[in-house]
């Protein structure tokens, strides 16, 4: 579903020249979870702007469903951004005026489904994701993982081949965090891939793959086989 | 896309209000001076303008309506002769001293028409009539400077450069530009009034035959009397207000002030505009992120500028015509006609948008990555 190959990201030139990616190699398959680790500043939420279309890369090669978009005109992403991508974002990135209903029919919206139709749609996936009693609640009156919540709905919103996370359980506490996580891995499945970065160590024990990055490098790569082989 | 623009709207309040102060306040500012400009307009040539007169024979070079000097009357025979003239009747407007009953003197221009005709007469009149006029001595004022020339009521005498006149009627809102207010009496009691030589008139006034080319007769009339000067009465009426209108400044004031109201607008309007969507940068990211085109990011900032705008305008034009309305019983005429209010609101949308567009660049130049940055 995402093939990497051979991608470099340099932010500036020359002696302040900072090398964010450094010839990285990732596959990820549909149905597949995969969790990105790393230290701060080691590349990897740079790759996940880049697999997201938010980002150009300096060079390489970065394939969604076998369509190149390294090079793709800047016209053209706002589109494949809406077919392949969900996004979810570490400050939940909900629009305040907003109750929770309208921030994911507003990704509906986006995609050009009719106002009905887009408003009964969205209330299904928020309920499937247990905020039936908080559709008419702005952000503001949510908690932190109910805001999550929302913005996972919203990212399911328009049944996206990619759900791409960043850091999302950093503004929440550890149970809400689990809980997110956990509703995050679950949603891969056979056509969908779920693509996430984190600190939480936890994190690893909800993912099929995890990914280290360190100065821009895949530094290592475990499977959920491996680690539970580790463990026991 | 459009409901987004709203909510954001109402969500921040304090801003709205913000912005919405800063329209309303240049486009009062706008409306009244424009406004005033009008009125200056309007009042400096009112009487020249409604005049159903087409031609004025008038002394040569006179600046305006108010600075005509006295011509031999006769010469009304000699237009009335040329081919195509229907009517010449004898004219006045001229400044004499009034006196006020507490011994204390003012300035009127007192206007001497031609009671048959009736051109160049009072309209608006409000009480008494035209026919009234014919008694010797009468005359007619504007309600509004009953209290300027000490006048309570219709039958009150006056005294005019020295001749008692007893008051007949009431015209309502025909200002005079100059603060000096129209007196309308009978062409006879006008040279009266004015001391006026029986064989001399200030003005001619003629009025063409149905079908006849005004500006042709305007020619053929000033060859046949060269001694005097032709002006038709959309000409007067345009070099009497450019007199006073620009001549004195006044003009140039209400428009420079106009301009300034429009300035103030837009650098308020885009200053707060363009805080808001600074405000709004990282939804707007958001929405870029989520796949939203530059034009959704445009549209959404351009409807706000428009509920900003209309409701700028409905908020400030109804304190402009509220100011309008206190100005109707006062010397001074702040005028908004249909096509100016019409135009306020597109002058309301430009701002805004113009404002809008400044901080649109700003918008679709954001970089989405920053949705990831915390």
């Amino acid at each position: 579903m995402i093939r990497i190959r051979n991608l470099s990201k340099t932010y500036g030139s020359g002696a302040t020249a900072v090398h964010a990616l450094n010839r990285v190699d990732i596959d990820v398959r549909g149905g597949e979870s995969v969790l990105l680790m790393g230290p701060s500043g080691s590349g990897k939420t740079t790759l996940l702007s880049i697999i997201g279309c938010i980002l150009g890369p300096s060079s390489g090669s970065v394939k969604v469903d076998g369509q190149e978009i390294h090079g793709m005109p800047e016209r053209r992403l706002p589109k494949v951004r809406l077919k392949y991508f969900g996004f979810v974002f570490q400050g939940f990135n909900l629009f305040p005026a907003l109750t929770a209903l309208e921030n994911v029919e507003m990704a509906l919206r986006l995609r050009g489904v009719k106002s009905g139709a887009a408003r009964n749609r969205a209330a299904e996936l928020l309920e499937e994701l247990g905020l039936a009693d908080r559709l008419d609640k702005r952000p503001r009156e949510l908690s932190g993982g109910q805001q999550q919540r929302v913005a996972i709905a919203r990212a399911l919103a328009g049944d996206p081949r990619v759900i791409l996370a960043d850091e999302p359980t950093g503004a929440l506490d550890a149970a809400s965090g689990s809980q997110v996580l956990g509703l995050l891995s679950g949603l891969a499945r056979q056509d969908r891939a779920v693509v996430i970065v984190s600190h939480d160590t936890r994190a690893a024990d909800y993912f099929d793959r995890v990914i280290g990055i360190e100065d821009g490098r895949v530094h290592s790569e475990t499977t959920r086989i491996q680690q539970e082989v580790i463990l026991t | 896309m459009d409901s987004l623009a709203w909510k954001n709207l109402l969500h921040d309040r304090v801003r709205l209000a913000v912005t919405l102060i800063g329209i309303v306040f240049a486009l009062v500012l706008i409306a009244v001076q424009f406004g005033l400009f009008l009125g200056f307009w309007e009042t400096s040539g009112n009487v020249v303008a409604h005049n159903s007169a087409d031609l004025w024979l008038t002394s040569p070079e006179i600046p305006h309506v108010n600075g005509g000097q006295r011509i031999p009357e006769k010469r009304r025979w000699t237009a009335l002769a040329v081919p195509g003239v229907e009517k010449a009747v004898n004219y006045i407007i001229f400044f004499v001293p009034w006196k006020l009953p507490t011994g204390a003197g003012e300035s009127v221009q007192v206007v001497g028409f031609d009671l048959n005709t009736g051109y160049g007469g009072p309209y608006n009149i409000v009480a008494g009539s035209v026919d009234d006029l014919r008694a010797v001595d009468t005359v007619m004022i504007d309600d509004i400077y009953c209290p300027k020339l000490g006048v309570k009521r219709v039958g009150d005498s006056v005294e005019l450069n020295g001749h008692r006149a007893r008051v007949v009627g009431f015209t309502h809102g025909l200002r005079s530009f100059t603060t000096r207010p129209y007196v309308f009496t009978s062409f006879k009691n006008a040279q009266n009034y004015l001391k006026l030589a029986e064989a001399d008139t200030i003005y001619i006034l003629l009025k063409a035959a149905t079908g006849v080319d005004i500006q042709r007769l305007k020619q053929d009339v000033q060859r046949s009397v060269p001694s005097v000067e032709v002006f038709t009465t959309a000409e007067m009426a345009r070099k009497t207000r450019i007199y006073w209108v620009f001549g004195t400044g006044a003009g140039i004031t209400t428009l420079i002030g106009t301009v300034l109201g429009l300035l103030v607008g837009v650098v308020v309007v885009a200053q707060t505009i363009y805080a808001s969507t600074i405000d709004h940068l990282r939804e707007f990211g958001t929405l870029k992120a989520m796949g939203a085109s530059n034009w959704v990011i445009h549209r959404v900032i351009v409807w706000q500028a428009l509920i900003n705008a209309v409701a700028g305008y409905a908020i400030g034009i109804t304190i402009a015509a509220f100011v309008c309305r206190l100005a109707d019983n006062t010397h001074i005429a702040i005028l908004m006609p249909g096509p100016v209010a019409l135009g306020i609101l597109a002058l309301a949308v430009a701002m805004c948008v113009s404002a809008a567009m400044l901080s649109i660049r700003k918008a679709v130049t954001i970089d989405p990555a920053m949705v990831f940055r915390g």
